[in-house]
This record gives structure tokens, sequence and C-alpha cells, in this order.
């Protein structure tokens, strides 16, 4: 997503006022507008410096034995009804606006505590993408701590924070980065004002270093021994003014990720390593094909009798839970014999019918009309085709559930963990308060965990078994019954007249991305339009929102429709959602359009490209890579540029396509063409942390090569082939580049713009590019290798998930 | 049921199940070792990369029945151990290179790369791209690129490291099983 979600409720409030929806006017088809999508500064406006000021905004400290300051989540600068107390450090509670009864169940608080470390509870997920990294960072810097000494955890689902627990849309950042500055400098100015009472003097004269106050005549205190004092014993409402930006010392700088030393150890713990008591492992077995649902065991009491097993059930297929037949074991590898033996009678999919030809071809019919074409013109069109492709983290989908008779309690990675405790509570009949549902660490998601499918399976599970379960997906259940990238086409045309382009169209035609969960959570809420229903107006706003032209090209329409119902195949708004597609069919299409006019793409994109920030982006990127220098015959360099999240991204590739190294042999593996090096410029507008920055974007390009090379999944006969990562062919390290340079501009706009996300349509439209360039010749289905014969002989779907090796040890090395 | 005995991370352990129940279960649902991960349990994600007598091995493909009782099984838990130190140098070079995004695979990736190195540098070799192509590790963040200047830079440090002591001169201190269930 382009925008911040606040962005994003307010601007899908504002195009539903102001325009009829694209998709559903095929006539003509919309003008878009040229400017920006996050509605960031144009060209025109040059970047403004730091935004940081010494605005006021509005905090709370909380009654509490230690000090606690909070700020609501959507934090304004402080209205003129708001006592405003200056200087920063000196105020006294008496003028402040205080009250008791303050609403305050709706903050999100900074604590302060007796050893002198500050924790918080983040009310997002964390899945990789460092934003527990960058959240403490933003507090050790406005408290003036060391940064280990901020604690950061994952806060339980939140009911009253509303809308504002949604993990998604690259959005964490932007949205948190000011309340979390509020809440932390009420923090600091509480304790500088305690140690003032303390020591004497008044609280300008004292100065803060690592989490100890000294005062004017040198005596100090530390946080931890200030914070009892520091406590209010009622709510207060009051202002503060946050650090200048010229005074942050952390935020800005390259921080290593606060939970590094848990994973080398072995120590960071996922949903899967809980130990919670009585959950024993639990896996489903699934259906032949995609959706299917089970009727009937044939052998249950031979199952049953199985070693280690302790329960079998019928969970039955519906809109949240994928189910089939469930087994509880004492270990995961007797789930996994369990569900080999069962012999279950299946009802049909919901694709059974279906072929990527027949797909294919209802995308084909569905396919949005093109304007007229303008007079005189000439024009270069394509249509590009983009396969599924999965779309599950390495972490197996998973949740922890222990139903009882009067509560349940949750565990498992969700991004959208309202939608979450509110529907299972639904569905279990218990009261919103009796479910408590915990986030944990997620082993990567890449937009799978805005679903909770794993959690509402493990909560029935464990209701109709009445034990605790620690429910697992198998790998080869998530490629095949698991949430995938759709297909979609990509019809781009170009019209142009001498040397300039005067009009762009793009008709993006998709599998029905589900929206429900996650991101429909918001758009619901703001369409006001009942829960559990994918309407296509759902995925044109996150379309509209985030599909852009980067380039003065004149007239430019930006369509998407969408053929079956959200739920025909199992979706999910996949890292970047549209983008790759739209930005690698656009910029393969103005390689074309600049090879018609004989222009190199770096200096045709610089004389296109709309605005100073983009353009700044990709002379870097240019410079950096060495844009234009001499390649092998059968090597080539690409380039190409991407729009979104507030920010600004360029990206040069090279590759080899020369046969000696596409046809290195690896075992059981895609070899095939190589991006030797990558080259990634990001304008974030303000950095929080660039070596996590420089982490998102490196994973961006790894995506972005394997969507472009080799990364899909295979439909047939109402299945996907593809049952292992050597079926999927996601980047490995023989397909990794040798050389990667990220690098991270300065802060342009002084907000922090999304990281996670940003780094794929840029990489993958270079690849795109360059291999173009290095074989002479534009692919138009993709990935590359797609149409290849198999690389792998599929496993069988009955049983459906393949038995473990026993020959380990004759490969250990 | 079976019994089955074994040394893990220089500590000897009694586990009675079933024998072909494959080590990666015993540790991690049995004994309560969660740092090898499960990521397809069919040798092909090497999440669960652990190393038994020093060489790297998946315990999602080996039935516990095969593993004998002097057998020293080290998961990423116990590699510290293994130079004697709170981290050893390829665990430093991860810290250093700040490896990790999400950390699921990078238990696996670190057994991996540190048993590598070790087979190069008992062979003379250093190691070179060739062989960071071999290693077949899955990653899904895509930190392929940072892996690869860790190992470098961890390869570096253990030439400098003192060998490596066996487990024999360990600690050891038998372990039961836990009892799981309710």
């Amino acid at each position: 997503m382009a925008a911040g979600i606040q962005a994003l409720s307010r601007s899908i409030r504002e195009k539903q006022m102001s325009r009829v929806v694209g998709a559903r006017s095929p006539a003509g088809g919309r003008q878009r507008s040229q400017e920006p999508v996050d509605g960031s500064e144009s060209a025109s406006r040059p970047p403004k410096p730091f935004l940081v000021s010494r605005r006021r905004f509005i905090g709370y400290l909380i009654a509490a034995p230690t000090l606690i300051a909070a700020a609501e989540i959507r934090t304004q600068p402080a209205a003129a009804a708001i006592a405003t107390i200056q200087p920063v450090d000196e105020y006294d509670l008496s003028d402040l606006l205080t009250d008791a009864a303050l609403p305050t169940s709706n903050l999100i608080t900074v604590e302060v505590h007796p050893d002198g470390t500050v924790s918080f509870a983040l009310p997002r997920a964390e899945v990789g993408q460092g934003i527990t990294t960058a959240v403490a960072m933003t507090i050790a810097d406005e408290m003036e701590l060391p940064l280990d000494r901020v604690k950061v955890t994952l806060a339980d689902a939140r009911p009253e924070l509303l809308f504002n627990q949604l993990t998604g849309g690259s959005n964490t950042m932007h949205a948190i980065y000011t309340p979390v500055r509020v809440a932390a400098a009420l923090a600091r100015s509480r304790l500088t004002n305690a140690a003032a009472q303390h020591l004497g003097g008044t609280a300008s004269g004292y100065t803060i270093h690592e989490g100890v106050i000294r005062g004017p005549d040198g005596r100090s205190v530390s946080f931890g021994e200030l914070t009892r004092r520091a406590a209010v014993k009622h709510t207060a409402r009051m202002t503060v003014a946050l650090k200048p930006a010229a005074q942050q010392k952390i935020v800005g700088t390259p921080q290593r990720r606060i939970d590094a030393h848990d994973i080398v150890t072995g120590r960071k713990s996922f949903a899967m390593d809980l130990s919670v008591p009585g959950a024993l492992p639990t896996m489903v077995c699934r259906p032949p094909t995609i959706n299917g649902s089970a009727l009937a065991v044939r052998n249950l009491p031979a199952v049953k009798s199985m070693p280690g097993v302790t329960d079998v059930a019928i969970i039955h297929h519906d809109a949240n839970v994928p189910g089939g037949v469930a087994v509880r074991a004492r270990t995961f590898g007797q789930c996994i014999d369990a569900i080999r033996a069962l012999e279950v009678t299946w009802s049909p999919g919901s694709v059974d019918g279906k072929s990527e030809a027949s797909v294919l071809g209802d995308l084909k019919a569905a396919e949005l009309p093109l304007t007229p074409a303008l007079p005189l013109t000439k024009s270069l069109e394509e249509v590009l085709t983009f396969q599924f492709r999965p779309g599950d983290p390495l972490e197996p989908n998973c949740a922890v559930a222990d139903v009882r008779p009067g509560s349940a309690e949750i565990w498992s990675s969700l991004k959208s963990p309202i939608w979450a405790k509110e529907q299972i509570a639904t569905a279990l009949g218990l009261p919103l308060d009796k479910v408590k549902v915990h986030v944990a660490q997620g082993g990567g998601s890449f937009g799978r965990h805005l679903f909770c499918d794993a959690a509402f399976e493990a909560a029935t599970i464990s209701k109709r078994m009445g034990k605790p379960v620690k429910l697992m997906w198998h790998r080869t259940d998530s490629f095949r019954q698991g949430r995938c990238h759709p297909m979609v086409t990509s019809r781009v045309r170009i019209q142009y007249v001498g040397q300039n382009v005067v009009a762009f169209d793009q008709r993006h035609t998709s599998v029905a991305t589900d929206f429900t969960q996650g991101l429909g959570e918001l758009i619901t809420a703001t369409l006001a339009k009942p829960p559990g229903q994918n309407l296509l107006q759902y995925s044109e706003s996150i379309f509209n929102l985030t599909a852009n032209v980067p380039y003065n090209f004149g007239a430019a329409t930006q369509l998407l429709n969408e053929v079956y119902a959200y739920n025909t195949f199992n979706t999910s708004s996949v890292r970047n959602v549209y983008s790759p597609e739209v930005g690698t069919a656009t910029e393969l299409m103005v390689d074309q359009v600049a090879k018609a006019m004989g222009q190199d793409p770096y200096q045709f994109r610089r004389a296109f490209i709309r605005d100073d920030r983009m353009r700044a982006a990709l002379d870097k990127v240019a410079q950096a890579a060495n844009w234009g220098r001499p390649m092998a015959p059968g090597t080539a360099q690409g380039i190409a540029i991407h729009n979104e999240y507030k920010g600004r991204a360029a990206c040069v590739v090279e590759i080899d396509c020369r046969p000696a190294t596409v046809n290195r042999k690896v075992p059981d593996a895609y070899t095939g063409p190589r991006v030797t090096k990558a080259t990634y410029v990001v304008d974030t507008g303000l950095p929080i942390n660039p070596l996590g920055l420089q982490a998102q974007m490196m994973g961006g390009i790894m995506d972005g090569i394997a969507q472009v090379l080799s990364f899909s999944l295979h439909f047939q006969d109402g299945h996907f082939l593809e049952g292992s990562w050597d079926d999927a062919y996601y980047t490995r390290q023989w397909n990794t580049p040798f050389e990667v340079n990220v690098i991270v501009m300065p802060p342009t706009t002084g907000e922090p713009g999304g990281a996670g996300e940003f780094g794929v349509a840029a990489s993958m439209a270079a690849t795109a590019c360059a291999y173009t360039r290095a074989t002479g010749t534009m692919p138009t289905r993709f990935p590359i290798n797609h149409d290849g014969p198999l690389g792998f002989t599929p496993m069988p779907t009955v049983p459906p998930i393949p038995q473990s090796p026993t020959d380990g040890l004759h490969h250990s090395d | 049921m079976p019994s089955h005995t074994f040394i893990l991370n220089g500590k000897r352990v009694n586990v009675d199940c079933e024998s072909d129940i494959r080590l990666l279960w015993v540790l991690r649902d049995i004994l309560g070792v969660t740092g090898p991960k499960y990521g397809c349990g069919l040798r092909v994600c090497r999440a669960c990369t652990s190393h038994i007598n020093g060489r790297a091995f998946n315990p999602c493909s080996v039935p516990v029945g095969q593993i004998k009782p002097d057998d020293e099984i080290t998961t990423i838990e116990g590699l510290a151990a293994t130079v004697g130190k709170e981290l050893h140098p390829m665990q430093q070079a991860w810290l250093e290179f700040d490896v990790a995004q999400c950390g699921y695979c990078q238990p696996g990736q670190i057994m991996t790369a540190v048993a590598k190195v070790q087979q190069l540098q008992t062979a003379g070799k250093e190691i070179t791209d060739a062989d960071l192509d071999e290693i077949r590790n899955i990653c899904r963040c895509g930190t392929y690129f940072r892996i690869r200047e860790a190992i470098k830079a961890g390869a570096a440090a253990m030439h400098s490291q003192p060998p490596a002591p066996t487990s024999t001169q360990a600690q050891r201190r038998t372990v039961h099983t836990r009892q799981s269930g309710r």
C-alpha cells in the first residue's frame, strides 16, 4: 500500500466521494491523477527539511506505582484547548488538565521500571521487518537511554485500539513513530521534573545521558531510581514537545536488530516453540484438491490406535477454517504417520474443473477495454502474464490454542489480531473478554499473517477435541492449500509522437485477491460494508491507492478487474500486492518505447520522471551501479524505478544469461540466468534504521529476482503441483547475486515511509528489463521458466503429505 | 516402548519413544530443544540443520533409532560450548553483519556454515563463491547475501580459534525425558 493506514482510509473516502470507481466503468476509462498516490509533495514543491518542529503533542501520564507515559496512537498536535507549558522540561502538574476518568484504554504506553529498563508493548506484528528494533531506537533516542535498555514486546489483541493494530501496507513506522515519541518524550520530561524535585533546582538545569539525569551541581539520579517518584496518582493529560531532529542521536543511524542475539543462539521463540501445557502437536489431513471438505473417515479406529495418537476429528471446511481431518499426537512425526494412514472421503474442491489455460481464458475475457487510441500516434502494446506463486514464509502456518468451556487462549503470529479475536470469540460462542489472543513472533509473513486461518483452525480443533493443541501446517499443504499470489495479466499500451509519450494505459486483470481479513477489516470499516464479503471495490481501493505511473506520460489510465469470488482460490495480499506486476509490466514497456525512440533506458526515464525525489534516486542508482558500462554479450544491465509507501526506489541489476551460467547443474534445483549484481537506492523520507532498511531491500531484491526467473506454482486438475522448496524455486544461494549494494538516501520529508515491501517492485522490474536486454527478447510470461519442462516429479495428492526421509545420516556433510 | 540415549549438547539424554520418530521431533516435541526448526520435514529447507559428531545433518530425516549411544548431537543451543565461549565465531559474524531478519532459518544457516567451513579448513581450503553456492538452506526473508558475507568473516575468525573440545571434556549431566500431554 502506498499510504499509511490513516491516509489509506482517508484516501478511500475521498475516492468514494470524488470519482466513479474505474473498473466499473469500462467505457472511456477515467483519467488518473498524475500526483503521487501518497499525496506527498509534488515536483514543483521542493522537499521540506525535517518536519519535526517544536509543535507540542498531547500525551498522558497514567496513574500507577511507577512511571507510565502514554499517547494516543493517532497523535495529533496539541489543540489550543490544552494548556501548553514552556519551557519543555518545566511544568507543574497543577497546570495540567487532569481527569481520573480520562479514557485511556486506547493508549500505547511507555513504562519505566525500577531496574532502569523501559518497556513498550508494540501493537503490531514483528515478522522480521525490524519494527521492534526501529521502535526501540525511537524510544531510546527520545529518552536519552541506551538502546539495550528498551524492551519491546508484541501486544496481545486489543480490540479497544479499533483499526490500529493492523500490520500491513508497510505502515507501522509511519503510523507509530510520532505516538511512540510523544509517550517517550513525556516520560523523559516527567523524569527530569522528578529529578529536579528530588535533587533541587529547576528542571532546565538538568541534563540526561544514558538513562542518568545529572543536576547543575553534578549530582545524578537514574531513571530506575526515579520511576516511583515520577509516578502519578491521577491520570493526567498534558502536552509535550518532541526532541528536535537535529538532536536525535540514534534515529537515522544503523543499528543491529535487538533480537539478533536471541536469534543466533536459538533462543528466539516462535509460536511453534512455545511450551503451553498439554498443547500437543496437531496437524490436519487436507483434501486432494483446493478447498475440498472431509465427509467421512473410513478407518478411524485404526488411526486412533496408532502410536502416540490421542485424538482424530473431522474439521469441516468453512470461510475461516480450511479444515480436513485433524490429528493430535505426542510428536509431529506421529501426526504425519497418522495423516498418511487416514482414508478419507472428500467433497470436490472449489476449482476442480479449472486449469491454468482456463483461468487465463477467464482473465482474458474479463479484461477491461482500453481507451480509444489517439489519432496520429504510434503505439506499443503487450499483455504480460504472471503465474500463481506461493505466499508463505518459512515458518509453517501455526498456532497454539487452548479452548476451555468458558474461555480460550490463543498464540499465533497475527497481523490483524483484533479481527482474529472478535471472529474466533464469535465462532466459539464466548464473550470477547474471555478470549485471550497473544501475538507471537513471526517467522516471516509477506502478507500471509494478515490471515488468521491457523489460529481459527487451532481454536476449532481445540474446542472439538476439548484439549489444547499446537497446530502446524505441513509444508506441502502450505504450497498446495495455502494462500498464494493470484495469477494476473497486465496489458500495457504506450502511445507516443516523436520523442513524446502522450498516453499510457494499463489493464490489470487478476484472479481475485482475498482482502476479507486484515486489510479488508480496514476497508470494511471505511466503506461501512458488512464483513466477510470481498467486493471488487475492496481490491480496486487497494489497486487505486498503489498503482501509479511514475512518469509524465500524458493521459494515464490504470484499471483493475478481477475474476472469481474471493475464496475460489486461496490468495492473500502477498508482499507489495499488485505493484510487482504493475511495475514490471510498465517498466518493460518503458524500455520498449525508449528503444523505439532510440533512447538510453536511464536517460529516457530521467527525462519523463515526475518528481525530484525520484530523479535523485534514479541518478544515484545509475551512478552507483556504473550504468552503461560495457557488458559482455549475453549479459546486460536493467534499470527500473518505483514510487510507493511515501518513498522512492530505483534499482539496477546486472544479469548473466550466457549458456555456461544458465546451464549450471545443481542437484534438484533450478539454476538458469543469474543476477550477478544488484544496486538499489531507496528514499523512505526519514530512514529510522538504515541497516534495517538495507536488509528489507535486500530481501525484496531476492523476491524480485525469483518472481521474474523461477518462482511460481503450476496449477493442474484442481491443485497446485509444487509440494516442497525444491519444487517451487524461490531464490537460493546459487541464484544470489555476488554483489548487492543498497543505498539509503538521506532524509527528504522528515516522516518515515514504508520499508517492508518496498524492495520488490523495482528489483523485479529491473531484473525483467535486464533479462530482456541480455537476450534481445522481451518475455511475456513470468516467471520465465514456468512454461519449460517441469523440473520435479509432483508428489501424490493422496496421501496429501510426503513421509520424512530416513536416510539423513547418509547425507551428513 | 524402546529407550534411546545419546549425547545432546554435551549432556547425556535418555528418551523413551518409538524408534522411527525422526530426531527433529524427539528434540523439539519430547526434549523441548527448539533451536532446530521445521521448514519442510523433507531435508530440503535445512532449517533443522544440526551436527552429529561434528558434521552437519538434518534431524528431520533421521529416525531416532539410528542414533547411537555415543553419538554427539549438537544443536544451535550447544554450538558456543564447542569452542568454550559465549558465542561461536560464526555466531559473532552473524551479529557483526546483522544477518537475520525474522530469524527462523538462521539457527540452521549457522550450523550449516560452521560445518561447511570446518570441512573446508580440514581440507586446507579457503571458502569460495562456489562453496557458498552449494549451501541449500532456504531463507525466505532473502538474507542470502549477508549470509555469504558473514560466512567469509566467520571462516576467517574460525582459523584463529583453537580446536573444538569434544563433549567428553564438557560437563555431562543426564537429562530425562520430559513428559507432556494431559
